[in-house]
């Protein structure tokens, strides 16, 4: 099985044609528009043959022999094929650009969704800045190569293979020296696609990281301006952004020499040509209208073979590109939904023998065998230090995370056989950090249920005095801005609570989500919560007595384990160590405050 | 209060039920940016890369000298067929005699090698032009979003930050890319390709060039149309990334509540407009490139008409006609590459656009131009008559007057929304205030050059992001400087040393994304020995230790009573523990102080709100 996590984000799979393979499902609908573009392109191909093939036949006939009648049937043939190139050209376009662009917003429209699938332990570790790379800048070579790249490498290839028979079929000796150019072609490409699919794999992981760079510098600009470090991350980001340079530059130096070469055979191939088709025109052994069109013909090779070196470029892009995009679509969600539901769910959570550890440190066990059982409509404070556990204890139970060994079961169900979103129905949590969106208040508040009516979201309001969003200049709709930094701390995790209470779960779980309300709010949001808990199970995170005296029960936890469970006061009385946790400060700061 | 013209757009361009998501807000910088670059296209974008170009005037001379021998050499091989078939084969045919088509065969291997190595030259040369340009596009606007100010940030929001810095840059890189190179050798190769048709045969000469008119019209038709269709596309894909960015930034919400659906249908519709968006720029395209190939098509057929003619009647040599067909395909070539070349450079400007856009913009709180100095910070702060305001017409702070003596320890308390962390971001000069002044040793903030102001003011947030990298990089922050004892000394004073060392690698940690490998309180510690090892003059503490359990909180409390000792400090916490250190409550309402005195004093009054905390604070410990 794969690693839950996926790889690693700096890890460099193999890239090659097998990759970009893979996603030829995406083409398949559109199989009947890669045909058009592909015989409009191999028309276009024959046209550019067939020009400077009436171009000769008018040069050898009516020129050279001095008649008239031709002539102006064969300038008008040139003409009406001229107009033809120009209107296959055109189809192709057409098509083209609705085919690559549906394959673009289908791959990305796939990629989001996967990405929503991959678990917490995936999105840890990957910079957003990281995965947007593969979601534009990855996706446009894909769809570069597979609109334009694509076709002009087969219309190209089969172009070059054409034209050289043809020139076989003139006049032999000269086709063969056209024939031989191939070799140095073909040896030269293959040396170049492997030097220049590290460099391009190289620039795009490096494009990742300045991307990912410039994120951190946007987002972490309100820490960065405290300290005053724009400089030291402005330097940070002009060292990445100066590798980028270099490496672009090996790049730039690598195709400018292959790009050369590629240019430089054909012309040494029309040198040799002319010297023996023009002796060969001297000796009589074809005509000099032969050997015009043998080198026209012949120059019009010198553009197909050049533009060859850009198209594997962009053929060795996409294939990197690909690899990249699938080590995403690789990464399969260790987090996988069940099927069972829960018909009339009560809200009976339990904890037996759970251990759990993260991912990439499968050894280390953050925790281990947790035991708890909350009763319907109970609530249980889960009290312990910094670090202790309870964050990844509570994101068990919607399964965020899942469990190493042991199982949470809600009304004796194992959550992993439930349907992963009636689970998440069930189950809805306030987190410590309040992540807002920026978009309306109401899509906010809304998150986890989409249909609840007025009086809901007022009543959610209401329970945690959040009633301050109907102030805002444009009431719910005003879009709070991105982590609701337009207001203040306690007002987004008011906002935070007022969307887990809204959307009315069975197991309400609140992750320490008072810290940064002020006593006296804090004492009405504990007052309407406590008629939410009435008949909600309750897991409430706390690091305060009050919060603490919201539940009926508190359970202890200390370096990963529960140790105690237990009243409040009875703990207060029996447990130095919960004392320590949650009396001290009565014992220690009244006396050296005021009172 | 009249409403912003926005919310009428909201409403009748999209009242489908996806794109209410937005909500709406005051008309943002980069709307307002938007708008104004509507009118005249270009402006912008065309003087940055003025600007961006100018170091190098040099280097593109010489560019255009390559670019001349180059072509001179590539164009001279048409011409050369022409004498070796002209003047090359009479001789052989005659006696025999091989010398003038050797002579002429020489040439062209000559012509060869030296567009050869011009070419490579060119390519180079033009490729370092091209990364320097775009070194500097990057290290410019990353500078300049990073002086620009926070209120800027809050409505721009990071994904469109990114957006300008990826995507956008991504456009000029592709014009960079296939740009000097196409438009350089087919402006070259028309100009020369026109002039030698001419010098051949004057007739035939002006017979091909009478296709320059249509290809001017059809150019002009493409530029107009495509300028406009590629700024909506840039518009679009800053909003997929925007989405993007933030639906992976807050993925914990999005999967705890079941918000994939609603996601996934909101990213299809803005991925669907920049489809679509950019389905409109590539048909232009689907019209323009052939377009420009009829031309030339229906050009060569002329040519080979009349010059058939011509040849017939024997006005022309059979040598000239080819060669005039040969540089006619010449000619056109290239204009396939101009036309592509066009295409990119179309889309790079409305890139240009947008930054030259987010450039002009003017930080928020501007660096005085002659900034005073502040030889020995004592850390007194005042606050002058300030008036404050988010949104215009609903002051947050009315008229606040408070001094904060220095040495003083000042605890700030009030209801949430009281305007606690504005007054916090007015002493750092996050914002400046509407009215008034504040002022740090009696020297107005906005004097005061930024870098002297963030020595002496270091404020901690609530929001303690934390950087990619390990831990002590994190609380290096604070003073790159720093030596790892150092680091180990704040983090030790704070009580953090232990969890930091239990972690796998201990102070070499690595964070992960966001700090996730962290919990909550942890990344808290971690911001406040950033703070810690800064060692300002002012420290100020905007709920720093609300994720804190208890026994954690009271270490730091008792690192901050050493640390405190001659230092200026605002704390503001909710916590009436936190506030024992204090020497000094001041307690905030809507905006005004209310109560101002010693805790002891507050409390002593027995009828004040910080009594009434106070006594709150009491019964819920019991
Ligand atoms: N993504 C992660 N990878 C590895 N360790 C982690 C990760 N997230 C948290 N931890 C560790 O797990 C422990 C418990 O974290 P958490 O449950 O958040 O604590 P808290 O009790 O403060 O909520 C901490 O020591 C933290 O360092
Ligand atoms: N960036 C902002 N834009 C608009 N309004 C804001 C912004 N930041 C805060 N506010 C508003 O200003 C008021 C005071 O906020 P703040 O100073 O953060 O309060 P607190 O006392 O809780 O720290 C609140 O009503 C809040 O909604
Ligand atoms: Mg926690
Ligand atoms: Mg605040």
């Amino acid at each position: 099985m794969p690693d839950s996590a996926g790889p690693a984000p700096d890890q460099d799979p193999p890239a090659g044609v097998h990759s970009l393979w893979r996603l030829r499902g995406y083409l398949r609908p559109h199989a009947l528009s890669m045909t058009i573009m592909l015989l409009a392109s191999l028309g276009g191909v024959g046209l550019s043959i067939a020009i400077p093939l009436v171009t000769k036949a008018l040069i050898d006939g009516p020129v050279t022999h001095h008649e008239s009648r031709g002539l102006i049937g064969l300038g008008l043939l040139a003409l009406a094929l001229g107009v033809l190139e120009a209107v296959l050209i055109w189809w192709r376009r057409w098509v083209q650009s609705a085919t690559v662009l549906d394959l673009e917003t289908a791959l990305r429209g796939d990629l989001y969704d996967h990405l929503q699938q991959l678990p917490m332990s995936f999105h840890s570790r990957w910079q957003s800045g990281q995965l947007l790379s593969r979601a534009t800048t990855d996706l446009s070579a894909i769809r570069r190569f597979s609109g334009f790249g694509l076709i002009f490498l087969i219309t190209n290839v089969l172009q070059l293979t054409i034209v050289t028979v043809v020139l076989l079929e003139m006049y032999w000796p000269l086709g063969l020296v056209v024939a031989a150019t191939a070799a140095p072609i073909v040896w030269l490409s293959m040396r170049f696609e492997r030097s220049y699919v590290l460099i391009s794999r190289r620039v795009q992981d490096e494009q990742g990281d300045l991307a990912t760079l410039a994120e951190e510098g946007a987002v972490g600009i309100r820490v960065i301006k405290s300290f005053g470090r724009s400089e030291h991350v402005s330097a940070q980001y002009e060292a990445a952004a100066r590798s980028l340079h270099a490496t672009s530059m090996d790049k730039v130096r690598l195709s400018a020499k292959f790009w050369t070469f590629l240019e430089v055979i054909p012309n040494l191939a029309v040198v040799v040509v002319l010297l023996l088709g023009a002796i060969g025109v001297g000796k009589g052994y074809l005509t000099p209208g032969e050997l015009v069109a043998f080198i026209t013909l012949m120059l019009s090779l010198v553009w197909p073979i050049a533009s060859l070196g850009v198209i594997l470029a962009m053929a060795q892009e996409a294939m990197t590109a690909a690899a990249r995009i699938l080590e995403i679509f690789d990464t399969t969600p260790a987090i996988v939904t069940g099927t069972r539901e829960i018909e009339r769910p009560r809200g009976h959570v339990r904890f037996e023998h759970v251990d759990f550890a993260f991912p990439d440190a499968p050894d280390e066990l953050v925790l281990h065998d947790v035991n708890l059982d909350i009763a319907p409509g109970e609530t249980v404070a889960l009290v312990g230090a910094t670090g202790s556990g309870k964050t990844i204890l509570t994101a068990l139970v919607p399964r965020l995370y899942d469990v190493t060994a042991g199982r949470v079961t809600i009304d004796g169900v194992d959550v992993r056989e439930l349907r992963l979103r009636h689970l998440r129905q069930l189950v809805a949590t306030a987190f410590e950090e309040p992540t807002l969106f920026s978009m309306s208040a109401r899509e906010n508040l809304t998150l986890g249920r989409a249909d609840a009516t007025e009086e809901e979201i007022h009543s959610a309001l209401e329970v945690s005095q959040a009633g301050f969003a109907r102030d805002l200049p444009w009431a719910l709709d005003t879009r709070i801005g991105e982590q609701g930094m337009a207001l203040s701390g306690g007002q987004r995790q008011r906002l935070a609570l007022a969307r887990a209470v809204l959307a009315h779960p069975t197991v309400l779980v609140l992750d320490d989500t008072l810290s940064a309300l002020d006593v006296h709010t804090e004492r009405l949001v504990e007052e309407a919560l406590r008629r939410v808990l009435a008949d909600t199970t309750g897991l409430v995170v706390a690091h305060r007595a009050s919060t603490v005296l919201l539940a009926d029960r508190v359970a202890l936890i200390q370096d990963g384990t529960i140790t105690h469970v237990g009243d409040h006061r009875e703990l207060l009385a029996t447990v130095p160590a919960y004392r320590e946790l949650l009396a001290a400060e009565a014992l220690d700061d009244t006396e050296g405050g005021a009172a | 209060m009249n409403q912003p013209a926005d919310r009428a757009d909201i409403g009748t361009e999209a009242d489908t039920d996806v794109r209410r998501w937005r909500g709406v807000a005051e008309v943002d910088a980069d709307e307002a940016a938007e708008r104004m670059t509507a009118g005249g296209l270009g402006g912008g974008s065309r003087r940055l890369l003025r600007e961006l170009l100018a170091p190098y005037r040099r280097a593109i001379q010489a560019l255009v000298l390559i670019v001349v021998v180059e072509n001179a050499a590539r164009l001279s091989i048409p011409y050369l067929v022409k004498e070796g078939i002209d003047t090359g084969i009479p001789p052989i045919q005659e006696s025999g005699d091989l010398d003038p088509l050797l002579l002429i065969v020489g040439a062209v291997l000559v012509a060869t090698l030296v567009q050869a190595v011009s070419r490579n030259l060119f390519l180079v040369r033009s490729g370092r032009i091209g990364q320097d340009v775009l070194f500097e596009v990057r290290r410019r606007v990353f500078r300049h979003f990073q002086a620009l100010s926070p209120a800027f940030h809050d409505g721009y929001t990071s994904g469109r930050v990114i957006s300008r810095q990826t995507s956008d840059v991504d456009a000029i890189y592709e014009m960079l890319e296939t740009g000097f190179d196409g438009l350089v050798t087919a402006a070259l190769t028309l100009v020369g390709t026109a002039g030698i048709l001419v010098l051949l045969d004057v007739k035939l000469g002006l017979v091909a060039l009478l296709c320059g008119p249509f290809l001017a019209w059809l150019t002009n038709w493409f530029r107009k149309e495509s300028a406009r269709s590629y700024q909506v596309t840039r518009e679009k894909v800053a909003l997929v990334i925007v989405h993007f960015v933030e639906s992976m930034g807050g993925i914990r919400a999005v999967q705890a509540f079941r918000r994939e659906s609603r996601n996934q249908e909101i990213f299809d519709d803005v991925n669907d407009q920049y489809r679509a968006a950019n389905l409109v720029a590539f048909r232009l395209v689907a019209w323009f490139m052939p377009g420009i190939r009829l031309i030339g098509n229906i050009t060569i057929a002329l040519v080979l008409l009349y010059g058939g003619y011509r040849a017939y009647q024997g006005e022309v040599t059979i040598g000239v006609l080819a060669a005039f067909l040969l540089y006619l395909r010449q000619f056109f070539e290239p204009m396939m590459e101009i036309s592509q070349f066009y295409n990119t450079f179309q889309s790079a400007s409305a890139a240009l656009d947008k930054l030259a856009g987010v450039l002009d913009q003017e930080p928020g709180v501007p660096e005085p131009e002659r900034p005073r100095d502040l030889p020995q910070a004592r850390g007194e702060v005042r606050f002058e008559h300030v008036g404050f305001a988010y949104v215009e017409g609903r002051p947050v702070l009315p008229d606040l007057h408070l001094t904060v003596p220095a040495g003083q320890t000042l605890a700030l308390v009030g209801t949430t929304g009281a305007g606690k962390t504005t007054l916090a971001k007015l002493a750092t000069r996050f914002y400046d205030p509407t009215s008034g002044r504040v002022l740090l040793d009696g020297v107005d903030l906005r004097e005061l050059a930024s870098d002297t102001l963030r020595d002496r003011v270091v404020m901690v947030t609530q929001e303690n992001y934390l950087f990619s990298g390990t831990v002590a990089d994190n609380i290096r922050f604070g003073r790159p400087t720093a030596t790892l004892e150092e680091v180990v000394a704040a983090a030790g004073a704070l009580g953090a040393d232990d969890f930091i060392r239990a972690l796998p690698d201990g102070y070499d940690t690595d964070v992960s994304n966001r700090g996730g490998r962290l919990s909550a309180g942890q990344r808290q510690l971690v911001a406040f020995a950033r703070a810690f090892l800064a060692d300002p003059a002012v420290l100020i503490l905007d709920e720093a230790t609300s994720s804190l359990d208890v026994p954690s909180e009271r270490l730091v409390q008792r690192a901050l009573r050493t640390v405190l000792a001659g230092r200026t400090a605002v704390i503001i916490a909710h916590r009436l523990s936190t506030v024992e250190i204090a020497d000094r409550v001041v307690v905030m309402e809507h905006g005004r102080i209310v109560e101002d005195g010693s805790p002891e004093e507050l409390v002593a009054a027995g009828s004040g709100r910080f009594s009434d905390l106070h006594r709150a604070w009491l019964d819920s410990l019991a």
